[in-house]
């Protein structure tokens, strides 16, 4: 088994991406874009001051002005960076560079663990001589689906307002543009050393899209897909999204759990199955989640020897608690009330809410806090979601029971929406609407209110245009996902008057329950990556072994079985002749139809059944005894004397046996072979009768 | 190894399907219906054959309901609440959401209307349920660590589903009841094809065989519209679920296209309740439906409200479905009453009425009269109208999922017994498979697959993976059609890829048994190989004397050109020096004394060429038939 992580990812809008070498199966973990990377480029310019303002083009002109404008330009790098500093050009998306070395056609599957996961797909699948299948789970394929079509459509407004390109190659990502770019911009284009400057592409199309959406191959949770008969492939949820999920593999050669970030609490998401994750040979750890978060560590890391420690005595149902640990979901919950309660303190002196989300989790929930809160505080304040695919986003939420939390669920069994926004709709509390300038939003338009649209990345969407309206307003409140870098996220809307409101929505695996759950998976290799080594160091005494990989290196892991099992019908065993040889080893000829069935050999019965099993051994070992064979020979009545042979060593023939009656025949015994030599078909068959009772053979 | 088949109910009949089916000491219980035609003990399974001290727990390893229908899942509160079985249940998502609708609309029809004893309490309802573990479709639901379930679609109704279930080697799959084709809003039943040792189908309609649907639905259509027309009543007795849907949306859509504006009711908040249900569970619909959803959701329908008991004597025309279905009492008996002595109103049946409803005497043919008890009589002039489209597979149905599955035996349950028999023959002519089709309370005990298990080596496995082509000269079937023959004299070399399994199983004491290649086995014994041969040198008389010693290849050309004719089927290769036909090694022997020649030859040396041939025991049947053409040969 081979593994190469190509990308640790950043953050949850970024997964990590692997690409797994397993019983020959060449399996690509997840296929990720890095939105945070469209912050270098500015959002949509307005009308008429942007045409303008000096020193911004984006015609291709401007790269023949000369020598005056360079000074300018120097200049701008010297200081630090403002809303002009950006790139003023059709966005490009940042893909996962070390993806690009290798060839597509030789991917044979690609299972994507989460909607953030597949919006690089469509790069992929439109390439020439793709030809990988594809799994994700049916919840994970629609989100990730509904959410490429909305960055496409979102893109749209920018690709309209530039123009089509007039080459291949954009005027920004020539060296000497990119040389003008300061050392933060810079940095974001070209990775720390220069080298992530190849995994810019310029954006998929809405057929692209659909295209990739047909090749998807979509399965419910714990269903088992079977690849090639050979490899078993399952997905179990992982609790971090809807139809987010971790993987069981299933070879011939052993099997293998793919650990993507995993939530135990999850707002609405199917809880994090991991259980069903239990006793594999092997366990690759992809949650990076610790990496990104700003968690104390020093103190995580004391409590983790001590607790690894205590945990081992727990009942299962014991360790379910401390997984689900009620403080963190309180705390969490806390979370959402402060936050709505900042929204609503905006709402009440006249100010607006814009929060630009597309955590599907934490918006359901901040919208039904938010809803809530208004509700109790008696505030008539209208609630947007503007998305251009919100409408069936919601829509089908209310019908995908089977991948909700068990609160959600029943619902369901009580004959009730899933989600309070059926209700909230009706009661025209909550307007959704497709974009900005529809007319359903324009007649419905009131201000103050509170909005929830796309991106979070501030760069796309309808979140551009009121960001741009709110910005100068004080008494607004912009409510921010905590992204890595705020201040650029928010440099082209500078100077900024209105309230902005940072929030931290932690996913993936606590550092501190890492151990507890590895030891409760009880795999026996770990593959760990080597950025958490220092925050979690494994005990010598630990049931597992521990590798750990490093981004953009590959790791061979030696297989779990040289010999894989081979199941054998009852039916062809029956007909099995045994031959008992020395020491008790038994052996039988067999001889059937050898099938790959869900990752195991079967040997099955042959159709035409032809008499195929032989009775008569087609292989013998050891040397033929010719005293033994004369008294075998004799007891069937033929008569036979033996003659030795004597330093023939050309032939290797020990002896000769010669046949007198009742017919005449040769026996000529050789070290290690013997020729019978008779005229018919009966003298030689009685021969070779005696000649098998006396050799070993099968 | 046998699987075990307790049949306790739905054989040879209809109702209270309950199967219990013994695999690898696991048991499970497929449905736990109940049967709508009795009121006394026959109602329900016969569950003391389950176990004699009542302990269910440990007489069952889980029950699976395949669906919400009464005679499906009608039995199960009783069993968990009142015989105290507490072991897992397992149902499909949309079987666990409606099943209390239909147990609890039908507990208050035998207590409300009928003044019955209560069997279970609408408590005993809520508590049953929370005991239900829902499942999704195609997910792999491990019981305990050896029995796993998998829920197929069915299409019968929303959530139906056909359970596989697997312990150790033993497979079976029992399918509740299914349609083969879809309907208005369901999708056709759809199932892997597994290697199965059992199947449990239904056979309702075991010997009809329906024509398109789309008529029948033409001819409802019409009949609702002209009874509407001439300002009559239409009752449609259904049941909340399932049918009442498919109806409403073929109704819903006539009218829209129609511009109808006849009211269409639903009696009590039952239908309008268990729709929101369906719009939830639209990804258990038809794709059809799936794909509107978002803009419209289906099961909002516009021309349908809420009827009330006032309703009833309003005079105009209007259409209402009323539960129960079949007329087996409550609300719609109500409507019946008032509605049947008008030659105008018109009364929709379905496909099937259980014996002993209302529903299965207006079917059984022209009624006027229906006593009700002894002191009630109800005129019956309105008409009649049964619909000819139901949800159940039909007879070619049946076929095509056994040919699909292939399994080793089948079991029919849930339909008519006369029916039942004369499927079960053509089951086992047509198909040649062992058919049974039990009665209720039969055990039926089939044999299961079982496979033994061995490691196998790397070797083994590589050398069956190895391609193996066999050339194959193949004669021209038709040789009057000699233009033909020209044409295709290139396609005329036949190559087939027949891969060989064949290794050697080795058993040790005390170790696993293994399987390895025959060439690993002399390794693993530490003894050489040791070929046995044979060997004959063959004389040939020559009647046309020439010179062997200068010219001696010929007779070895015109060996060549014999055996090519004469055994065809092989292939035989020149090597110049000499032939080989597999391990058969034929050459011109051209020594004086030769130790295979066995025959003393008394005659001139001169008149005789000698054929050397030698080869290994597998090949022992085909070298004598050629040794028997050389020695026929005439040089």
């Amino acid at each position: 088994m081979k593994f190469s992580c190509l990308s640790k990812g950043g953050g949850f809008h970024f997964p990590p991406c692997h690409m797994l070498n397993f019983c020959g199966v060449r399996i690509l973990l997840d296929c990720p874009l890095d939105l945070s990377a469209l912050t270098v480029f500015s959002p949509v310019p307005t009308g008429y001051n942007a045409l303008s303002e000096e020193g911004i083009s984006f015609s291709p002109a401007h790269d023949y002005l000369g020598s005056e404008d360079e000074s300018q330009k120097r200049e701008k790098i010297q200081k630090l960076p403002d809303s002009k500093s950006l790139i003023f050009a059709e966005p490009w998306y940042k893909t996962v560079k070390n993806l690009h070395l290798w060839n597509v056609s030789f991917i044979d599957v690609i299972l994507i663990s989460s909607p953030m996961g597949m919006l690089g797909l469509p790069f992929l699948t439109r390439t020439k001589g793709f030809s990988a299948k594809i799994y994700v789970t049916e919840a994970a394929a629609r989100l990730g689906q509904l959410m490429m079509e909305d960055l496409v459509s979102m893109h749209s407004e920018l690709r309209q307002f530039y123009g089509p390109e007039d080459s291949n190659f954009p005027t920004w990502l020539r060296q000497e543009e990119l040389e003008m770019l300061s050392p933060e911009l810079r940095e974001v284009v070209q990775g720390k050393d220069g080298v992530e400057l190849g995994g810019w592409m310029p954006m998929y199309s809405a057929a692209d899209v659909k295209d990739c959406a047909l090749k998807v191959q979509t399965l419910k949770f714990a269903e088992a897909a079977c690849y090639n008969g050979a490899l078993v492939i399952k997905a179990f949820s992982s609790g971090v999204e809807i139809g987010s999920c971790n993987w069981i593999l299933n070879g011939p050669t052993g099997d293998i759990a793919y650990l993507s970030s995993s939530s135990f609490i999850s707002a609405h998401a199917m809880n994090f199955d991991y259980n069903r994750l239990k006793g594999t040979h092997m366990l690759i750890y992809s949650d990076f989640s610790s990496l990104s978060a700003t968690q104390d560590i020093e103190d995580e890391d004391s409590a983790s020897a001590s607790t690894v420690n205590q945990l081992s005595s727990l009942s299962p149902q014991e360790l379910a608690k401390f997984f689900l640990n009620p403080d963190e979901n309180l705390e969490e919950k806390e979370k959402l009330v402060f936050i709505c309660s900042c929204a609503i303190e905006c709402v009440r002196e006249g100010g607006s809410v814009l929060i630009p989300i597309n955590r599907l989790e934490t918006l359901l929930q901040l919208l039904e806090q938010m809803t809530a809160s208004l509700e109790s505080s008696a505030m008539k304040v209208p609630v947007y979601i503007i998305s251009s695919v919100a409408e069936e986003l919601l829509a089908f939420l209310n019908v995908i029971p089977e991948w909700l939390s068990e609160y959600r669920q029943e619902r369901l069994f009580a004959g009730e929406p899933l989600f309070a926004h059926v209700g909230l709709m009706k009661e025209k509390k909550l307007h959704v609407v497709p974009a900005i300038h529809s007319h359903k939003l324009l007649t419905n338009w009131r201000e103050p209110c509170i909005v929830f649209t796309p991106h979070w990345s501030l760069r796309l969407g309808p979140a551009v245009h009121l960001l741009r309206r709110w910005c100068g307003d004080p008494n607004s409140l912009l409510i921010l996902e905590d992204t890595l870098n705020p201040e650029l996220a928010l440099l082209p809307f500078k100077p900024i008057a209105m309230k902005v409101l940072q929030c931290a929505f932690p996913f993936g695996i606590k550092l501190k329950k890492v151990q507890p759950l590895l030891k409760t998976l009880e795999p026996k290799i770990v593959l760990f990556p080597e950025e958490l080594r220092s925050q979690s160091c494994f005990s010598s005494a630990s049931s597992f072994s521990v590798l750990h990989y490093t981004e953009a290196e590959t790791l061979h892991v030696s297989c779990q079985k040289d010999s894989s099992e081979l199941k054998i019908a009852t039916e062809l065993a029956s007909q099995f002749h045994w031959r008992k040889l020395k020491g008790d080893i038994n052996v039988a000829r067999l001889k059937g139809d050898l099938l790959m069935e869900h990752g195991k050999h079967h040997l099955l019965l042959e159709n035409e059944q032809e008499n195929s099993l032989k009775n008569r051994p087609m292989q013998y070992w050891g040397s033929l005894d010719a005293e033994k064979l004369l008294a075998e020979l004799s007891k069937m009545g033929i008569k036979a004397s033996l003659e030795h042979c004597m330093g023939d060593t050309e032939s290797q023939t020990v002896c000769l046996v010669h046949v007198q009656e009742p017919q005449r025949a040769l026996i000529e015994v050789g070290t290690t072979s013997t020729v019978i030599t008779a005229a018919n078909e009966t003298a030689a068959s009685a021969i070779f009768e005696a000649i098998d009772k006396i050799l070993d053979g099968v | 190894m046998a699987i075990e088949c307790l049949v306790l109910g739905a054989g040879q009949e209809v109702g209270k399907s309950c199967v219990i089916v013994t695999i690898n000491g696991k048991r499970i219980m497929f449905d736990c219906g109940m049967h709508m035609g009795y009121l006394d003990h026959r109602r329900y399974p016969d569950f003391s054959l389950i176990s004699k001290s009542g302990d269910f727990d440990n007489a069952l390893t889980c029950i699976i309901i395949t669906h919400f229908h009464l005679d499906h899942v009608g039995a199960l509160p009783y069993f968990t609440e009142v015989c105290g079985y507490r072991g897992p249940v397992y149902m499909t998502y949309p079987t666990k959401a409606l099943a209390p609708l239909m147990l609890e609309d039908y507990r208050k029809v035998m207590v409300d209307r009928r003044g019955e004893q209560e069997q279970f309490t609408a408590d005993h309802i809520a508590k049953c349920m929370k005991k239900v573990i829902p499942v999704d479709l195609r997910q792999s639901v491990q019981v305990d660590e050896d029995l796993e379930i998998r829920a197929y679609y069915a299409g019968h109704v929303i959530g139906a589903a056909m359970f596989y279930a697997k312990v150790g080697d033993a497979e079976m799959v029992y399918t509740g009841d299914y349609n083969m084709t879809p309907d208005r809003h369901l999708g056709a039943a759809q199932i892997d094809r597994l290697r199965i040792d059992l199947l449990i189908t239904e056979s309702t309609y075991a010997t009809t065989i329906r024509d398109s649907k789309y008529s029948r639905e033409r001819e409802f259509l019409k009949a609702v519209y002209k009874c509407v027309s001439g300002g009559g009543k239409v009752l449609i007795p259904t049941f909340a679920l399932g049918r009442a849907q498919e109806l409403c949306i073929l109704l819903d859509d006539y009218w829209e296209r129609m511009n109808l504006k006849v009211p269409i009711y639903f009696s009590a908040g039952l239908t309008i309740q268990a729709n929101m249900y369906y719009k939830m569970l639209i990804n258990w619909t038809s794709q059809k439906i799936k794909d509107t959803y978002s803009t419209h959701n289906p099961f909002d329908f516009k021309n349908v409200h809420n009827f009330e008991r006032s309703m009833i004597d309003a005079p105009g025309p209007c259409v209402l479905f009323a539960t129960p279905g079949m007329i087996s009492g409550g609300f719609s008996l109500e409507v019946f009453k008032h509605w049947a002595p008008s030659e105008k109103n018109l009364v929709t049946l379905p496909g099937y009425c259980v014996a002993g409803t209302i529903g299965h005497k207006l079917m059984s043919g022209k009624v006027t009269k229906i006593d009700l008890d002894q002191d009630t009589q109800i005129d019956v002039r309105c008409q009649v109208h049964q619909l000819a489209f139901s949800p159940h597979t039909d007879s070619k149905g049946i076929m095509d999922l056994v040919k699909f599955l292939s399994p080793k035996h089948v079991i029919l349950v849930h339909g008519e017994k006369p029916k039942m028999a004369s499927l079960k023959e053509k089951i086992h002519s047509e198909l040649g498979i062992q058919c049974y089709d039990p009665a209720n309370n039969e055990t039926i005990s089939i044999p299961s697959s079982l496979y033994v298990k061995a490691r196998t080596s790397s070797t083994f496995i590589r050398s069956c993976q190895n391609p193996n082509f066999k050339f194959q000269k193949c004669s021209s079937v038709d040789r009057s059609d000699s233009s033909l023959k020209n044409r295709n004299f290139m396609t005329q070399l036949q190559v087939n890829d027949e891969r060989i399994a064949e290794g050697i199983l080795v058993l040790e004491k005390s170790k696993k048994a293994k399987t390895v290649h025959q060439d690993e086995l002399s390794h693993m014994l530490g003894e050489k190989k040791h070929e046995v041969q044979f060997a004959y040198c063959c004389p040939v008389h020559i009647v046309d004397s020439m010179d062997s010693f200068n010219d001696r290849n010929p007779w070895l050309q015109l060996l060549h050109s014999k055996l090519h004719s004469e055994i065809s089927d092989e292939n035989v290769q020149n090597f110049g020096e000499h032939l080989q036909v597999e391990s058969f090694h034929v050459s011109l022997c051209l020594k004086d004394k030769c130790p295979h020649r066995i025959q003393e030859i008394s005659q001139n040396i001169n008149n005789r060429v000698y054929f050397c041939c030698i080869w290994s025991a597998v090949d022992d049947k085909l070298a004598w038939k050629i040794i028997s053409v050389i020695e026929n040969l005439s040089l």
